[in-house]
């Protein structure tokens, strides 16, 4: 399926929508068909905003932001979501807020089909008095006071990964964060990944599977669909990139022609990858480091 | 302060590791006293041996060549709330006298001056890491007598004390600065000066922090960093200088 069908069957105005990826395999290529088709009203939930939540607020697709640290990773703020919330620019923008730890085990409730997880967590912070989802349970064996947070159950999850087959059975290596949490949480499932592969690759290296083509909704194939972020084995992160953006994203008027430039300019992720150029290219492609396969048999 | 977040460190550790100075710290310790030091990167990368210095915390330099890569939910659930974790290093826009920590907003929640990117992992790793070293140059806007906003526990709060409260880590033990080492009382959790650089005087640093800061009876005058550490910092762990 082609990125701009996924988004347009499955990405609808209102979605508790989750691109997750911890640093590690985040998937831009959606976020930038998400505003090229002018999503609105979206609840955009990640542990880690990062750029791609700051361009889909700059773009006015949300509504309201889950999330557990939103920042530029090493070097500041992120201007476009400061703006919506200290400004309400472009719109209004409520926040959610929970730590890494609540937030991950709000998926791993959601995804469990339970409707809250326990955590030992958040006695002598502030945080529950500012967030009222955060409560507490008292523990049915011990009489211990538990913290909880309710399952989230996202309409849509949308995962980046190295390789899937064409049924969407999907394997990752390196971090994979809260990946499969988030997929087995959703209503519906996109897979992006950087190939596709026959289903016998993916026999061959079972361990590797993250989750089976049958909670997949849709499978697009779209390299260097992670860029800036990165996809190991593949591309590094685009340092650079993440550097520039706390410059391009100060202005709106800047901003504006960044996506006119990156976003509405290109029909699609080939054309991005066409701009990015050769030498960018080049610069973040993967040098190799092959792992030995192990032995299946018996 | 590289060098003395490093000697904080203890062969053998297994230290849930930040980006920035707390990472070169781990490294220079690694290449010392500490061989055996175990860095757990929150992103999931367990006993990471990065060939460069990692840009952000989920770098892919930390997974090649690590001995796991877990997810983020067997980091939080069984590697810090499991007890696994001995020290953790945090940082934060205010730490307040008895080593609470804001990293969410400047002013008031709902209008703040400033809105900080919030806990990430820092209320877990506050709560449950046995030793917390926090690592901040000082100054009088850094370290107010109380934090705008209670992000991560320290020793005391309205809340309670660590023990009131059935925290299960020790909290933040040593706050390892540009001018000396403050460190929890005894007696009632109150950060005080238990080590100071040398040619820095007790009373200017006492200048630096929004409360009468107590002077440890026994002040010690830590050792200056060595050629061989300087050395190892300056030209092999961070030879292009992103943190110096």
């Amino acid at each position: 399926m082609t990125m701009r069908e996924a988004i347009s069957r499955f990405v609808h105005d209102g979605d508790l929508v989750v691109i997750e990826g911890f640093t590690h395999l985040i998937c831009f290529a959606a976020a930038h068909e998400i505003i090229r088709q002018k999503r609105r009203d979206l609840t955009l939930c990640r542990l880690t905003p990062d750029l791609i939540y700051d361009q889909l607020i700059a773009a006015g697709c949300a509504r309201k932001l889950i999330f557990s640290w939103a920042g530029n990773p090493g070097l500041g703020s992120l201007h476009a979501l400061r703006r919506a919330v200290e400004r309400a620019e472009p719109a209004p923008l409520e926040l959610e807020e929970y730590s890494h730890f609540g937030l991950v085990a709000r998926m791993s409730a959601g995804a469990a089909n339970l409707p809250f997880w326990p955590l030992r967590n958040y006695r002598g912070s502030d945080l529950p008095a500012v967030n009222p989802q955060i409560r507490t349970v008292e523990c049915p064996y011990t009489g211990e006071a538990l913290a909880t947070v309710p399952a989230l159950n996202p309409d849509v999850t949308i995962v980046h990964a190295q390789r899937a087959d064409a049924s969407g059975d999907t394997q990752i290596w390196g971090l994979y964060g809260v990946q499969k949490e988030a997929a087995f949480a959703a209503k519906r499932v996109i897979v992006v990944v950087e190939e596709i592969v026959e289903e016998s690759v993916i026999r061959a290296d079972p361990n590797r599977t993250v989750f089976p083509g049958f909670i997949v909704d849709a499978v697009v194939h779209e390299p260097w669909g992670a860029h800036p972020s990165y996809a190991q084995g593949y591309y590094d992160r685009d340092n650079e990139y993440y550097v520039a953006w706390d410059e391009q994203s100060r202005e709106t008027e800047r901003l504006e022609r960044w996506f006119k430039e990156w976003v509405y300019g290109v029909a699609d992720r080939a054309e991005y990858v066409k701009r990015l150029g050769s030498e960018t290219v080049a610069r973040l492609s993967a040098k190799p480091r092959i792992s030995a396969g192990v032995n299946y048999g018996y | 302060m590289a060098v003395r977040a490093a000697r904080e460190l203890h062969d053998g550790d297994v230290v849930f590791v930040g980006i920035g100075l707390p990472n070169l710290a781990c490294n220079l310790a690694r290449a010392t006293h500490a061989p055996n030091l175990v860095l757990i990167y929150e992103s999931g990368a367990v006993g990471a041996k990065p060939e460069r210095l990692p840009v952000s915390i989920g770098d892919p330099a930390l997974v090649t060549d690590s001995l796991g890569v877990a997810s983020m939910s067997e980091v939080f659930q069984w590697y810090l709330q499991g007890g696994r974790i001995q020290v953790g290093f945090l940082g934060g826009a205010q730490i307040d006298r008895f080593g609470n920590i804001n990293s969410t907003v400047i002013g008031p929640y709902a209008h703040p001056k400033v809105r900080l990117p919030g806990s990430g992992g820092a209320c877990e790793i506050a709560i449950h890491a046995k030793r917390v070293i926090v690592v901040a140059p000082l100054s009088a806007r850094t370290f107010p007598k109380d934090v705008d906003f209670l992000t991560s526990p320290g020793q005391v709060n309205k809340y309670g004390t660590r023990r009131s409260l059935d925290l299960p880590g020790g909290g933040p033990v040593r706050i390892v600065t540009d001018v000396g080492i403050l460190a929890p009382s005894l007696e009632d959790g109150e950060l005080e000066l238990v080590a100071i650089y040398p040619g820095v005087k007790a009373e200017d640093v006492k200048q630096k922090v929004g409360w009468p800061l107590r002077v440890r009876r026994d002040l010690v005058t830590v050792e200056p960093p060595s050629a061989e550490e300087l050395h190892l910092l300056r030209d092999v762990l961070d030879p292009d200088h992103l943190y110096l």
